[in-house]
């Protein structure tokens, strides 16, 4: 019923001049507005200066920093490398855990030390939650702005019951300070993996009812198909990763071409978009590519939960870590989000000399003006929230 | 007490008592659905809304309403003061005015305005001048993309809603919403959407252009009450709140309340012009100018319910698709059904 509007991807306008009976020349212009960093939906505070042309976006300027902390600084003034966990809990903080994962690998590199095989499972379980819970914030924020509220709320109920399975192992529901560098700061507590397989029989049917609700709504799919397309040669150009980049149609996933930890035991398929409704890349393909990984997630929950080894949770690790003066190691992990690295330099002291984090947000952002120019003011709307970014992460 | 009695009964005063009851009913209403609206809306979001204010939260529109009165009444100082004060009260106006013609009952409509129908549609279209003058005043880029992404989407769906009105005054051969109404009276099989009180092969032919008509006319007045999946000028995850991002306090609640007002005003024309107004659906059973007001409000609420289950439940369309919707599908559609009602009318 509704056909979509096409518009050349690289909009150029040319305004018009009028010339008035009393000789004077009249120009249309373009016009500077700030979407941000108070706006509903650029998920946090996020500006960007958008020139648009009536409707039409000429050109995007995100502006970012609103929530700078630090972050890379204060890692050089702990007193211990464990003391940076919280710290990193505190960049993208929709999914903690993996931050914690990639830095505790990179230190755990460092110091050489292997990690009991029990951990390395626990690991898995919770970042796949965590992938999930992350997801479906995701999900559900991108249908508020694509303007349907409901599925949002559907979302949070089930991502609920995740943070419940958080809070049952080590307390917290958001920022976990759980992967510690060696180990996990708790054990499962008992009852954890029946309540585990429970929420993976119960959420099952309720990505299929999603995908109806929201997915494969006309309405969505005329509002996110062809809009947004990044080509598979520009994302790999920007060195953009995870759902961004496969929904471009690139087959890259770390879990499985960078292995690390038990992944390479699950049965699993990184999944990539097909532009099944539109063009390889687009806005949708970005989203079913995240609905699909939550099926692949419980997959793999599902399997680490079988086959879950008992052991400790703890590899001997010394009370003060000092790792070899001049050693640069790097950790990264397959966040929700895409790579996200910790590049850690050591001088020998109890602190880290030098942390750098690779946020996967901030780097999958910086693509956003090349695939929102000749968009409208809607799509933009939709193409920054396909980005999935999380400010925390952005800004550090 | 004799005095009082012949005060009442001048013809003035009397017309303005008379005026005023639209008024209550659109408050009382609004209260009613602001409730409606809220419980609904939780209810298919698997969540409970207010619980607290009295019963299941019954009191909490008139809390919401209280708040709003005490609110500080806040103009910008750059706006343009006449405009941003006057603009609420003009998208108001527009609305009520228009019920003025509603034949709320046999024996109760405003106006018995020979061109009712004609009145409706015009003075409905001053409610676009008053978001045009809100959108514009404020001062405001977001507010002035509200105001005029409203403009474009209420002209273009006045087209296929006038439309599909004629369709009805057509068969009714009336533009009195009184008489359309009585035309249908003598219960269901009557109403216009089936066609009529015509002689039974022309009801046959004529059925599914007036089905087809019917269902356009709902598609084009919840894009005329600007709500989901037609939701453009206020777009809170693109232009913030639209056209009245600026307002608040009693300016802002006028908006609301005008805004409740014409989502009961499109579904009582849609009631009164196709399923037969205030007449009942069982011929003489539970009819009467009492009963009447029940049906007609009635009817009306199951539209008003429609459109809410819409809004929580469908994605918003962009502005293109929504004006593509308007002239290349509503518009030809029912200009076929013009065509193809007047020949079997005719013949």
């Amino acid at each position: 019923m509704i056909e979509s509007l096409s518009l050349p991807t690289n909009y150029v306008t040319k305004p018009d001049a009028i010339t008035t009976s009393s000789g004077k020349t009249i120009r249309s212009q373009e016009m500077i507005v700030n979407m941000g960093p108070q706006h509903p939906s650029t998920h946090g505070v996020l500006r960007l200066e958008i020139v648009v042309d009536g409707e039409i976006i000429v050109d995007c300027i995100p502006h970012i920093g609103y929530l700078h902390r630090c972050f890379e600084k204060h890692t050089e003034h702990m007193t211990n490398y464990q003391q940076v966990i919280p710290y990193t809990d505190r960049m993208d903080y929709c999914s903690a855990i993996t931050n914690e994962w990639s830095y505790a690998l990179a230190v755990e590199r460092m110091l050489k030390i292997e990690v009991p095989e029990r951990v390395e499972y626990i690991r898995v379980i919770m970042a796949e939650l965590q992938r999930i819970a992350s997801h479906l914030i995701a999900v559900g924020t991108y249908g508020i702005d694509s303007g349907a509220f409901t599925p949002f709320l559907y979302s949070f109920i089930d991502r609920e019951k995740i943070l419940d399975l958080f809070e049952m192992t080590c307390g917290a529901r958001l920022l976990y300070n759980y992967v510690w560098v060696g180990g996990v700061s708790h054990d499962l507590p008992p009852g954890f993996v029946e309540k585990a397989k429970e929420f993976v029989t119960y959420f099952r049917p309720r990505i299929t009812m999603l995908n109806d609700l929201l997915t494969y709504n006309e309405i969505f799919v005329k509002r996110t198909a062809n809009v947004g397309v990044l080509p598979r040669d520009v994302a790999v150009n920007y060195a953009c990763s995870g759902p961004m980049l496969r929904g471009s149609g690139v087959n890259w996933d770390l879990r499985r071409d960078d292995p690390y930890s038990v992944y390479h035991k699950f049965e699993w398929e990184p999944q990539v978009g097909k532009g099944e409704v539109g063009t390889i890349g687009d806005c949708w393909d970005r989203h079913i590519v995240r609905m699909r990984e939550m099926e692949q997630s419980l997959n793999i929950i599902e399997q680490a939960l079988a086959g879950l080894p008992e052991g400790n949770v703890q590899a001997a690790v010394p009370k003060r870590i000092r790792p070899e003066p001049g050693g640069e190691y790097y950790g990264r992990t397959e966040s929700p989000r895409g790579e996200l690295g910790f590049y850690v330099v050591s001088d020998g002291s109890a602190s880290p000399y030098r942390v750098k984090a690779r946020g996967p947000a901030f780097v999958n952002l910086s693509v956003l003006p090349e695939i929102s120019r000749g968009a409208m003011i809607a799509d933009l709307v939709l193409i920054a929230g396909s980005v999935d970014i999380v400010l925390g992460e952005v800004d550090r | 007490m004799d005095s009082l009695y012949a005060f009442l009964s001048q013809p003035l005063v009397l017309s303005v008592l008379l005026g005023a009851i639209p008024l209550v009913f659109i408050i009382v209403y609004a209260l009613v659905v602001l409730y409606m609206e809220m419980k609904v809306a939780a209810h298919i979001q698997d969540r409970l809304a207010y619980m607290r204010t009295g019963w299941h939260g019954v009191l909490q529109p008139f809390a919401d309403m209280l708040k709003l009165l005490q609110k500080e009444d806040v103009v910008p100082v750059q706006a343009d003061q006449f405009l941003f004060r006057v603009a609420p009260y003009v998208v108001f106006a527009g609305t009520y005015a228009a019920y003025a013609v509603l034949p709320f009952s046999s024996i109760y409509v405003g106006a018995n305005l020979n061109l009712g129908v004609f009145f409706l549609i015009a003075v409905s279209s001053l409610v676009v001048a008053g978001i045009l003058m809100a959108g514009w005043a404020s001062n405001n880029k977001w507010a002035i993309f509200g105001g005029l992404r409203s403009a474009a989407q209420m002209i273009s769906y006045e087209i296929p809603t006038a439309l599909s009105i004629v369709v009805a005054t057509m068969i009714a051969g009336s533009l009195n919403l009184q008489d359309v109404t009585r035309f249908q009276d003598g219960g269901i099989q009557n109403w216009i959407v089936f066609g009529g009180t015509l002689p039974l092969t022309q009801k046959l032919l004529i059925l599914p252009f007036t089905l087809i008509t019917f269902v356009i006319l709902f598609v084009a007045s919840v894009a005329e009450v600007n709500r989901t999946p037609f939701d453009l000028p206020e777009a809170e995850s693109e232009l913030v709140q639209g056209f009245n991002t600026e307002y608040s306090g009693m300016r802002f609640a006028m908006f609301y309340l005008a805004e409740y007002a014409n989502l009961f005003l499109v579904s009582a024309v849609a009631v009164s012009l196709f399923l037969g107004g205030w007449s009942s659906p069982f011929g003489s059973f539970l009819s009467g100018p009492v009963w009447g007001i029940f049906w007609f409000v009635m009817k009306a609420m199951v539209f008003v319910f429609m459109q809410i289950w819409i809004r929580w439940t469908l994605p918003r369309l962009r502005v293109d698709q929504l004006l593509y919707t308007s002239w290349k599908v509503l518009t030809p559609w029912l200009f076929a059904c013009i065509v193809a009602i007047g020949f079997i009318l005719v013949a």
